[in-house]
């Protein structure tokens, strides 16, 4: 098809210009995408240059612009493609503008409920790891930093949270159904290794990933004890009847002091079996919204601009 | 004739839309080892015409939608020449699943053809 590069822009003659153009061609998009795109042109690069020894690298990119694409098109492409793929991400949208019932009780249906819900119980062995992982790294480096070995153990530290923000984010992923980065962040084999370690250091989504495995801790505590509360007193409520009709005389709900079971008319055990079945699926609800914020948090802390 | 080039550049990416998935599964049924982007980009390049010789750019989602379907699995190797590499490699759905393409691609492209012989060009 057409291989012409767009005349106020000339086609690019290095890898790094290749790629900067490419980030600018896909300015606005999903940072996410942009990161996976972005990996994805350097890896045919490099091996298009590799298989290639000898020919200059203006030369290289010429042909690459013909065979993998110009970096516009190339944006193009992964912009219609990233249409497709949100679409078979997420779970078909239910019709709008339903009853309120409907809507209220349609949250049971919607698998990133229990995606939420799940990672609400996650969070806490998580964000204990995270938190442990994070303080831990920063007390060793930070105290044997006077000692040469520090240096290294908190290179391998910062890096450590790169990966582990990667990790993290295909649970967030798969669990809250946010779009993250699939590949890692990748596009700075020509600096010289010492540019590379003081960009680890000036990039500030190190330092809010790190900060991400800090709060991760409270967090997790946070969902975790809401989730269980509120889980557990639902479904109390909504085995009341169950458990008195077969006479179990040992159960009983207290809550806060109050046993809800002792001394009550008949009428009272269907009533408890109602208000179990709203507070379950009002649970429900608010572990989407948990899951939104989550992932809009997760997003925003972990997902790094791309540093050509 | 650019006035139907728009027509004729809608249907190749309708075209293409099934078509590359079938050929990146073919060639990777056919790999004797574990492929990453580039070669079966190359390979592609080798044997694809028409829409197969469309931008390869193209080829690195349809990779990641096929692993995500389960046709496809991955691992990365670290190389010397640039980024760790992704290589892939067909899984038994995938080929299972490739047999029935190709059976519905044959019977469709039979039937085509039978539709076309008729027109004169």
């Amino acid at each position: 098809m057409n291989t012409r590069p767009s005349p106020e822009r000339p086609l690019p003659r290095t890898i790094p210009e290749y790629l900067e153009q490419l980030r600018q061609a896909l300015a606005g998009a999903d940072k996410a995408m942009v990161q996976d795109a972005l990996y994805d042109a350097e890896e045919y690069l490099r091996a298009e240059l590799a298989a290639n020894p000898g020919r200059p690298e203006a030369d290289v990119i010429a042909d690459v612009a013909g065979s993998y694409g110009a970096p516009e098109e190339v944006a193009d492409i992964y912009r219609e493609t990233e249409v497709t793929v949100n679409r078979a991400l997420r779970p078909p949208q239910p019709p709008r503008g339903r009853s309120l019932a409907a809507r209220f009780f349609g949250v049971a249906a919607d698998p990133y409920t229990y995606g939420s819900l799940f990672y609400m119980l996650l969070a806490l062995a998580t964000g204990v790891f995270y938190f442990t992982w994070a303080v831990t790294g920063i007390s060793l480096s930070g105290g044997l930093i006077i000692l040469i070995i520090g240096v290294p153990l908190l290179l391998l530290f910062l890096m450590s949270v790169r990966l582990l923000s990667l990790v993290e984010g295909r649970i967030v992923e798969a669990l809250l159904g946010v779009r993250m980065p699939r590949r890692p962040l990748y596009t700075q084999r020509d600096k010289p290794w010492l540019v590379r370690i003081k960009e680890l250091f000036t990039d500030l989504r190190t330092w809010s990933a790190m900060a991400y495995m800090l709060l991760m801790l409270p967090l997790g505590v946070a969902y975790f004890s809401v989730a269980i509360t509120l889980v557990s007193t639902a479904v109390g409520l909504v085995l009341a009847p169950v458990a008195a009709m077969f006479g179990l005389s040992g159960y009983m709900l207290n809550v806060n002091g109050v046993d809800l079971m002792a001394g009550r008319e008949w009428w009272w055990l269907p009533l408890l079996m109602l208000a179990g079945i709203v507070l379950l699926f009002l649970t429900l609800h608010l572990a989407r919204v948990v899951g939104r914020f989550h992932g809009w948090l997760a997003k925003h802390l972990l997902v790094r601009d791309p540093v050509v | 004739m650019s006035d139907h080039e728009p027509h004729l550049k809608k249907f190749q990416k309708e075209l293409s839309a099934g078509t590359v998935s079938l050929a990146l599964l073919a060639v990777l049924a056919q790999a004797a080892e574990p492929l990453y982007g580039y070669l079966i980009a190359k390979q592609l390049e080798q044997i694809g015409g028409g829409v197969l010789s469309g931008k390869q750019s193209a080829l690195y989602p349809v990779l990641r939608n096929l692993e995500a379907g389960g046709l496809l699995e991955s691992h990365v190797e670290p190389s010397v020449s640039g980024p760790p590499r992704r290589y892939y490699r067909i899984t038994a759905a995938g080929r299972e699943v490739l047999a029935q393409w190709a059976a519905a691609w044959r019977a469709t492209r039979d039937s085509v053809d039978s539709v076309l012989e008729g027109v004169s060009i």
